[in-house]
């Protein structure tokens, strides 16, 4: 196991180290000239090419890389074009909401999803599983902005349950932690809970024509038991697998869940950066995806020795 | 004694000596699909007495797993259903309980093992876990209590280091370990009845025959009476006392078993039987007999002829055999068989 996980993380050297490149060469790439950008409008020439030789714009692209790598293993992502700040310390202060959203979104969305899934393969060609795969539709095709507007629509606008946008940290107040995040968790949780459902309910259908499904029921066993014990830990790699790999679909959709709710995390900290060409925040927040992406898969491999004696790493 | 009374949970009555301890009586399993009503299982009736072994044989297609599966009331409905009938154990008709009153009797008064213990095991459970799971329900077990019944009906299978197999799972044992496993999770709530579907056809030889011995070491320990379903007619001949012959969902004869391979009155059952080539016991362990290829197919059981449904293959058929199906008879003292022409079927040479 221990040997395993050292040889995945040694595996995913190559892939960071394309990530780093490629997020390397965006800025050489992008139109655009970062000392340009920021001296601003009014900078003489001179001034400009201080700045470049501040930031070592001059150096061939070999040194530049070989020196930004480096910065790097030190924790340093460079600095903020816009506020002058170390994108670092931009990153850790946007972390916790962005953390939090999407901790709450896969909770919310796997037990929500789990069971429906199952009900509806339990009560498969009934009412029941018809509305759990229309719902299931309705999820994958309803664009997260719009839903987002409707539920601060219904949520908090009529019904006033919810405040309407923003964000509180769950270290500052617990209660008011979990009225912000509700809403922007469901909005963003739909389309995966889809996702997770659907999946749930044709993994179960599969095992449930299993021969020990029907050895579970000659023992007794009461459907319940059956389903959850027998049934449901079969069926829990290839959910696993479709929760994470779902949570690819989740980064694209925090971004614009953020910007609904204003919360100010990872995905909105993206966007203004984006908005305002700040390359070196573009590039640590790119970075930190990747990394995050690279190790839950890595994570979600390993989570299947949980589901399945017969994977051994 | 009131039906309310029956179902409450006192242990099971005693079956009186000579009595059976479960009878199925005209049985209709009935598939209603988009091609029209399978008639799995159509009028089938049988007894069978505590400590028992009966032997039922038929080629594939022929309605024994569906009548194995209708017992225990596992055949799903829809799309089946019961047409008519009654199995009746230990005085109570299972078609006629609950949901949780059958829950009670499977697994527990009656259980039941499959013809593929690769693919009837959990997986990801242990074995243990799969061990202990029914009589933990069904005799409200502790943990440790069960895990030492558990440790017992190992031993009782001839699994060495019981100990260590509870924490092994299903894919670390071979295939006749897991057939043991699954004899030893059967017989956990010491049934009186244990049904074995084609319980070795996916074993190797050497194998069959030890997990046959076992079951016959079982019956004569337990006294379970024991309804073993196989398409082999060697597997019979050398288990069973008693043995019903299917046919496109009928029983077309019974007798027991010596009267049976002595002067079989069915030509379905004379053909079955002169497949089974002539073996030494010692061959018969390294090449056991199967099934004939009797000439043609078992005929579709949703168009089944208004005749004798074996007619078509028949070598001795007549005319009227396509008439009328023939009615089950007593041929012989306490041999039926269901053919018009069996008293003019020539002598049976073994
Ligand atoms: N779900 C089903 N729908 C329709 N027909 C079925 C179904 N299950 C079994 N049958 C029919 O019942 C008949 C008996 O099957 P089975 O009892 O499994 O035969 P076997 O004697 O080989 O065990 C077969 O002809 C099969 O076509
Ligand atoms: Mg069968």
């Amino acid at each position: 196991m221990l040997a395993y996980v050292i040889r995945r993380l040694i595996a995913t050297i190559p892939i960071m180290a394309l990530v780093a490149i490629f997020v390397f060469l965006l800025l050489h790439l992008s139109p655009g000239d970062p000392a340009v950008i920021i001296a601003g409008d009014f900078a003489t020439e001179a001034q400009i090419q201080e700045i470049r030789q501040q930031l070592g714009l001059n150096d061939p692209l070999h040194v530049q890389f070989w020196n930004w790598l480096m910065n790097l293993f030190r924790g340093d992502l460079g600095t903020s074009i816009y506020s002058g700040l170390p994108v670092s310390r931009l990153i850790l202060q946007r972390v916790e909401p962005t953390l939090m959203l999407t901790l709450c979104t896969m909770v919310i969305a796997v037990t929500i999803a789990i069971p429906l899934g199952v009900v509806a393969a339990w009560k498969v060609g009934t009412w029941v599983d018809r509305v759990v795969m229309t719902v299931a539709v309705l999820g994958f095709s309803l664009p997260v902005f719009v839903l987002g507007y409707a539920l601060i629509l219904g949520g908090s606008v009529w019904l006033g349950w919810f405040p309407v946008q923003g964000y509180t940290s769950i270290f500052t107040s617990f209660t008011g932690f979990l009225a912000h995040i509700t809403l922007p968790a469901l909005t963003l949780g739909l389309v995966y809970m889809a996702l997770i459902a659907r999946m749930t309910r044709a993994t179960m259908l599969e095992v449930m024509n299993e021969d020990y499904v029907r050895t579970a029921y000659a023992k007794g066993l009461s459907t319940r038991t059956v389903l959850v014990k027998h049934a449901l830990k079969n069926a829990m790699v290839p959910i696993s697998t479709t929760i994470g790999l779902g949570l690819a679909l989740l980064i694209g959709g925090v971004v614009v869940t953020e910007s609904v709710f204003a919360i100010p995390g990872l995905g909105r900290l993206t966007v203004d950066a984006v908005l305002r060409t700040d390359y070196p925040v573009i590039q640590g927040v790119i970075l930190v995806f990747s990394l995050t992406y690279v190790m839950l898969n890595l994570l979600i491999d390993l989570s299947y020795v949980l589901f399945d004696p017969r994977i051994r790493y | 004694m009131t039906e309310a009374m029956t179902l409450s949970a006192a242990p099971p009555r005693p079956v009186p000596a000579g009595e059976p301890v479960l009878e199925v009586e005209d049985l209709r399993t009935y598939f209603d699909t988009r091609d029209g009503v399978v008639k799995a299982v159509d009028g089938l009736s049988f007894s069978l007495k505590p400590g028992e072994i009966l032997g039922v044989v038929g080629e594939s297609g022929c309605g024994k797993s569906i009548t194995s599966l209708s017992i225990m009331q596992l055949v799903p409905r829809p799309p089946a259903r019961f047409a008519s009938g009654a199995i009746r154990f230990r005085g109570r008709d299972l078609l006629k309980l609950g949901h949780e009153e059958m829950r009670r009797i499977r697994g527990n008064e009656i259980s039941m093992i499959f013809q593929d213990p690769m693919s009837s095991l959990n997986p990801v459970l242990t074995v243990g876990d799969q061990l202990t799971e029914a009589v933990i329900l069904h005799q409200k077990l502790g943990k440790r209590a069960a895990r030492d019944r558990a440790r017992e009906m190992l031993d009782l299978v001839h699994i060495p280091e019981p100990e260590r197999r509870l924490e092994e799972y299903p894919h670390q044992l071979s295939g006749g370990m897991r057939q043991r496993v699954m004899i030893a999770m059967a017989l956990g709530c010491d049934p009186s009845v244990l049904i074995a579907d084609e319980p070795t056809t996916a074993l190797d030889v050497t194998i069959q025959a030890q997990i046959l011995a076992l079951m016959e070491e079982i019956r004569d320990k337990l006294k379970t009476a024991i309804i073993l379903i196989t398409h082999d007619l060697g597997v019979v001949a050398e288990m069973a006392d008693r043995v019903l012959v299917m046919y496109a969902g009928r029983k077309v004869e019974e007798a027991d078993v010596v009267e049976l391979f002595e002067r079989p009155q069915h030509p379905y059952t004379r053909g079955l039987m002169a497949s089974i080539p002539r073996l030494t016991a010692a061959e018969m362990e390294t090449a056991p007999p199967r099934l004939s290829e009797i000439p043609g197919i078992v005929p579709s059981l949703n168009a089944l002829p208004p005749g004798c449904t074996f007619a078509d293959r028949c070598p001795h058929v007549q005319d009227h055999c396509r008439r009328g199906y023939p009615p089950l008879e007593p041929k012989r003292p306490g041999h039926v068989a269901a053919c018009w022409e069996s008293h003019r079927l020539p002598e049976w040479q073994p």
